[in-house]
């Protein structure tokens, strides 16, 4: 859950506990001493960590192309942070990632691998597109984003019910099957807009007629020229509402508990094939959202090919956002600076300096996890033994 | 106890301490067995022969005391060394490859060769004359996955006979085997230890160890009690001090629960006249392996009233329990509940018509490990804990306090992690979630399964309240003592039937034990 | 004629698919899921670029490949056995690594954003007609590679480990099987073989170019899947897969079928398959099982 996060006050355990009974306010229980510093490292020591390595893996490079490093990071952050423009660009990829990195944490939560939020990415900007160009001219936006945003889910959440019916119906493994839809997807894409919709000598649709989304610049003029647009406000919004979603439902109880410990689920009543389509499904609509951002924030089109490998960077964000929602939040601004950055400092050293330094990211909090959790739950052994020692040797 | 064998004892284990965080799984543990011999080593469950054993075949180092095999100091060896002495063990979990066929999984590892290729011809034939020498039978050439247990089982024996082991320690090897499979189990032995073999038997069945032992050696409490000579000595002087002061501790828990209860009537309040709460008909229930794990079986258990089901594991007391549970399907049959026919009714829809079932895996399947104290104790239950399905957090935090303290769950702090709890509060998290609320019948598998003294009292005590309090409990454990100690009646599971039901005040864990191991159908 | 104008070119093509895919049936059989194949032949088909470039001879190209994909199973293997990590998770972080790394160095070496200069291949310069690529020894590595695996994985002791590792590593472990060994040997083969995938691509076309595998990997995979982890059957599969390939360039302009679902077939393939609307597809047993 969420707990771990509040620092109590550091009382032994046998005060905590008098004190419990004596009042019964729940509040009191604070946690085991130590225990709230164990939550905190527990969430954000492995992505320090792998920051740290990403930071050091980046000086290498940067030494091995004969540049000083801090010269390249100090344009790294003058071009993302360091101007009105830099920061709309990043607010513009973060607002992507965020969705894709929902998309990967939810089906995470429940135990599950959604690989292919590349393919419901593209297809829920597809789907936002297609709907765009078909509405009346001159549909009030107040109804034609909402309806958009309704087609980039639903179109998203499709493609993500294909690997949750085939897991929860036949047991197929939802990695392989999201990689492999993941191709049909955007061949599909690709034969649909080439054959039929798009305009000639280009790679991208007609215009949308209605449901644009308002450039984050026609309210904050310093913004002018970035893509940064309020679609930023609906993942904000996403990531809340899957916060809620995962940590005060009873769905959401059950989709954890799913990822947990799917027999214990199964003990409690949860139908479990079922909560696999429905998270598949809902982890596809998040990923779908995404796709709002490029078509209706930005470009106004569909185009071949937008989605870029923003689908998988969503497993990077999920990773360092230790699949959690607002934490998804930081991390998408930590990569869509990264990405952002990449451009700032390709004049010196190649933009893929970045993308190496994602990977590594990547790389570095899987591993690091494990480890961590390992020295955790030895810690927590240690606590409760203490406890239990104090118990014995303490009146009773 | 002879502490002062031979030298030429083909295993000698002295003063052997083995300890797991804060469980002592042996103390001061002793083993002389003579070459050549059926040792069986008894004891009931968790009486630390296991342990035992894994430390000689190399599995845990000691943390103190001597092992000597054939008169060499073997303390602390590995594996690898173990076999290569000719140790060799027959784990109670098969260690099979299901894939591969019986030939290959016994050749794993030690491949005879031809040029950079596998001899799998010359393999066959090593293991069909190992096979003919033995009288073991198992085809060579099929495949694993397609065998029977006691095939599996010979397969296993085939494996260490192939590493020359020359001591085989078989660790509870008639559990999961037939009448006809155990008789032919005994027949290889006699023959490996008729070759010059020495067996160590791990069992608890005491007419196996009559059947077919040289010498005993009883374990109780991670120690040695005793040690006999198989010949001279009754079933009845073996169970005396493999039981004996259990039994009393059983006494104890008894008496001191009742007192704990305070005024609670000590007898059952079942009123034989009263309808049932719970009608178990004609029901039959495959196991994973497709084979039948409930035969046709039919009950019925009555308000305050504890219907106790001895037997060894594996008898289809954890088919049956899942199938009332809604966790596994019926082949055919019905069950009830108060008149309530359950269907095909989902788990959950049981759960609210009042069926509360305590599993006997609590790590696996009766607490999600990583979830707090307080969201354990609405497990099953989180459809209750909210309105249009958000989770109503204060009532959830309301009940973990009042459950915490009505089945004092130590430490009192909900937001711990289940898995932070002692085996014996987390039993209690289980407890506290099924019994803390209204049901009408309770399935209570295996309750105090690895669940420390204190613990376990109170476990009891609770049990015998709900039962005082009109429930109707169907129990279900290894441990005979604790059938014997809370049913009111007591029926025993053989081959996935009851092949006896009896009062609980005419049994005696003597009468039940043949029936138990299927001797008196 | 028509036909074995066909047969040719599917061969030519199915070459890095049966590579790959060999490499994908031993990592997959010792327990590793084989997401990272695509990385690995991308890093085998720049490390050739490099190999032959500087060595100025193909043979060094493929030692070249051998080295980089060495490379990135070390990465893989570290991850995986020492720390642990998700194996899913690290087969993605694979592939972008690869794909960003030869980008970035494709700069840093030959300051190109897409192509090496052109490297020395196997075989004459576009000459000699239907039957020049026999003479391109990775060819022949290729049409090897699944055959001899078999007779590795069904024959030899290290193929019966091998088997009983990806089943059920504890009871390999009691037999004095040193899992995690065989494991990292298992995938240096892996790792060897999709490597020599990536640098026939190289060589054939005498260039490096940027993401030039372009899903190869993906495909490889989708055969063991669909051949069901056995190499006789992935060696069909591949070829399978190749077969369409060669049918869409060859139909290309007759408007027939749209390409795009020409490409689409080893994908829908082997969700079928996994489905087991053909046949159940059983993965070994352990697979993804790193603990």
């Amino acid at each position: 859950m969420s707990g771990g996060m509040s620092t109590g006050p550091a009382t032994p355990p046998r005060e905590q506990q008098r004190k419990m009974q004596s009042t019964g306010e729940v509040r009191a229980m604070a946690e085991l001493p130590g225990r709230a510093g164990l939550g905190l490292a527990g969430g954000f020591l492995p992505p320090l960590v792998a920051l740290a390595i990403a930071a050091v893996v980046g000086d290498l490079l940067i030494l091995s192309f004969g540049e000083a490093p801090s010269t390249v990071f100090r344009l790294l952050v003058e071009g993302t942070w360091g101007n009105a423009y830099g920061i709309g660009q990043v607010l513009y990829k973060a607002t992507t990632l965020a969705c894709t990195g929902l998309a990967f944490a939810l089906a995470s939560r429940a135990g599950l691998f959604n690989i292919g939020a590349e393919g419901q990415l593209a297809a829920g900007g597809f789907g936002a597109a297609l709907l765009g160009t078909l509405l009346p001219a001159g549909t009030p936006g107040l109804i034609a984003v909402p309806l958009c945003l309704l087609a980039a889910m639903l179109v998203g959440a499709g493609v993500g019910a294909v690997p949750g019916a085939l897991r929860a119906k036949f047991g197929a493994s939802e990695v392989i099957v999201t990689i492999m839809l993941n191709f049909v997807v955007l061949a599909f894409l690709n034969w649909i807009v080439s054959s039929k919709l798009r305009v000639p000598e280009t790679l991208h649709t007609l215009p949308v007629v209605a449901g644009m989304v308002p450039r984050l610049a026609d309210s904050f003029v310093a913004f002018r020229g970035s893509a940064a647009n309020f679609t930023i406000a609906f993942a904000v919004l996403a990531a809340v509402v899957s916060w809620w979603y995962l940590f005060r439902t009873r769905s959401g109880y059950e989709l954890r508990a799913v990822g947990l410990q799917p027999d214990a689920a199964e003990y409690g009543g949860v139908r479990v094939p079922r909560v696999m389509l429905v998270t598949m499904c809902l982890s596809g609509a998040l990923a779908g959202l995404g796709g709002m951002n490029f078509v209706l924030g930005y470009k106004g089109y569909y185009e071949e090919g937008f989605a870029g490998g923003a689908g998988f960077l969503g497993i990077a964000v999920a990773l360092v956002g230790r699949n959690h929602p607002i934490g998804i939040l930081g991390a998408a601004l930590l990569f869509g600076t990264l990405s952002q950055g990449g451009l700032a400092v390709n004049a010196i050293v190649p933009k893929q300096l970045t993308d190496i330094l994602t990977a590594v990211v990547i790389l570095a909090v899987a591993t690091a996890v494990p480890e961590v959790q390992k020295q955790l739950r030895a810690a927590a052994a240690n606590v409760t033994a203490a406890f239990y020692r104090d118990a014995r040797n303490g009146v009773s | 106890m002879t502490m002062f064998a031979s030298n030429a004892s083909a295993i000698r284990m002295t003063g052997v301490v083995k300890t797991f965080g804060a469980v002592v799984a042996n103390r001061d543990a002793f083993l002389d067995v003579a070459p050549g011999e059926i040792h069986a080593l008894v004891g009931e469950n968790g009486a630390g022969k296991s342990t035992l054993m894994r430390v000689l075949a190399g599995m845990y180092a000691p943390d103190a005391g001597a092992v000597q095999v054939n008169g060499r100091d073997v303390t602390g060896w590995k594996t690898p060394s173990a076999i290569a002495a000719g140790v060799g063990m027959v784990h109670q979990h098969f260690m099979l490859v299901p894939t591969l066929t019986v030939a290959e999984n016994v050749i794993l590892g030690m491949e005879p060769r031809k040029g950079m290729q596998v001899d799998l011809h010359r393999a066959v034939i090593e293991v069909e004359s190992l096979c003919r020498k033995c009288g073991l039978h198992v085809d060579a050439k099929a495949k694993v996955a397609d065998l029977s247990v006691g095939e599996a089982q010979r397969v296993e024996i085939l494996k260490a006979l192939y590493r020359g082991a020359k001591i085989l320690i078989l660790d509870e090897p008639t559990a999961v085997l037939s009448p006809p499979e155990v008789r032919d189990l005994w027949t290889v032995l006699r023959a490996l230890k008729d070759d010059g073999g020495t067996v160590v038997l791990i069992t608890h069945k005491l007419d196996e160890v009559i059947a077919v032992s040289d010498t005993i050696t009883v374990m109780r409490g991670g120690m040695t009690i005793a040690r006999f000579a198989t010949e001279g000595t009754t079933a009845r002087d073996i169970a005396r001090a493999m039981v004996g002061r259990d039994v009393q501790l059983h006494l104890d828990a008894q008496s001191g629960a009742d007192s704990w209860v305070a005024g609670a009537a000590a007898e059952s309040t079942a009123a034989p006249l009263a309808l049932p709460v719970l009608r178990v008909t004609n029901v039959s229930v495959m196991s994973d392996r497709g084979t039948r794990a409930v035969n046709d079986l039919s009950f019925e258990i009555r308000p305050g009233e504890i219907l106790g089901i001895a037997g060894v594991e594996g008898n289809g007391q954890t088919e049956l329990l899942e199938a009332i549970a809604g966790l596994r399907a019926m082949q055919s049959g019905s069950v009830q509940l108060s008149s309530q026919d359950f269907g095909t009714r989902s788990v959950r829809e049981r759960a609210d018509l009042g069926l509360s079932h305590i599993p006997e895996d609590r790590q696996r399947r009766g607490l999600i490990l990583d979830y707090s104290i307080a969201d354990n104790l609405i497990l099953g239950r989180q459809q209750h804990f909210g309105s249009f399905g958000a989770l109503d957090t204060a009532r959830i935090a309301r009940n973990a306090v009042e459950q915490v303290r009505r089945f004092d769950i130590r430490p009192a702090m909900p937001s711990l992690p289940a898995r932070a709890l002692s085996g014996g509060n987390q039993q209690k998290v289980v407890i506290a979630r099924e019994m803390g609320r209204e049901f009408s019948v309770l399935l209570a598998a295996q309750p105090t399964r690895g669940v420390d003294v204190g613990a376990i009292e109170f476990i009891h005590a609770q049990l015998r309240l709900a039962r005082n309090a009109g429930k109707g409990i169907l129990l279900v454990s290894a441990d005979l003592p604790e059938v014997l100690a809370l049913s009111d009646r007591i029926a025993v599971m053989y081959g996935g039937r009851f092949v006896t039901v009896l009062p609980a005040a005419q049994c005696s864990a003597e009468q039940l034990g043949p029936y138990m191991t299927g001797a008196a159908v | 004629m028509i036909l074995l104008t066909f047969l040719l070119q599917t061969i030519r093509i199915a070459i890095p698919y049966l590579l790959a895919a060999a490499g994908g049936v031993m990592s997959e059989r010792v327990g590793i899921i084989a997401l990272g194949l695509e990385g690995m032949m991308l890093a085998g088909a720049f490390g050739a670029a490099l190999g032959s470039y500087y060595g100025g001879n193909p043979w060094a190209g493929l030692a070249g490949a051998l080295v980089a994909g060495a490379m990135v199973t070390a990465v893989l293997a570290v991850a995986t056995l020492r720390y642990k990590a998700n194996q899913v998770v690290v087969g993605v972080a694979i592939n972008l690594l690869v794909v960003a790394a030869t980008r970035f160095y494709l700069r840093r070496i030959f300051d190109s954003a897409s192509n090496s200069p052109r490297v020395p291949g196997f075989g004459g310069e576009g000459a000699g007609g239907l039957f020049a690529s026999f003479v391109n020894p990775v060819v022949w590595m290729g049409l090897a590679a699944l055959p001899v695996l078999a007779w590795v994985l069904y024959r030899t002791p290290f193929g019966l480990r091998a088997r009983a590792v990806g089943e059920k590593p504890e009871a390999a472990a009691t037999l004095g099987v040193a899992v995690t060994r065989l494991r990292l040997q298992g995938l240096l083969i892996a790792g060897s073989l999709a490597s020599l995938g990536g640098a026939y691509l190289a060589l054939d076309q005498h260039q490096f170019s940027d993401s030039m595998t372009a899903g190869r990997g993906f495909i490889a995979l989708a055969a063991v899947i669909f051949g069901r982890w056995d190499p006789v059957r992935v060696a069909v599969a591949c070829l399978l897969f190749a077969g369409a390939e060669t049918l869409q360039i060859q139909l290309q302009g007759s408007q027939l079928i749209p390409s795009q679902f020409v490409e689409m077939i080893p994908y829908v393939l082997t969700i079928v398959a996994l489905a087991g609307v053909v046949g159940r597809s059983v993965a070994p047993a352990a697979l993804g099982k790193t603990e």
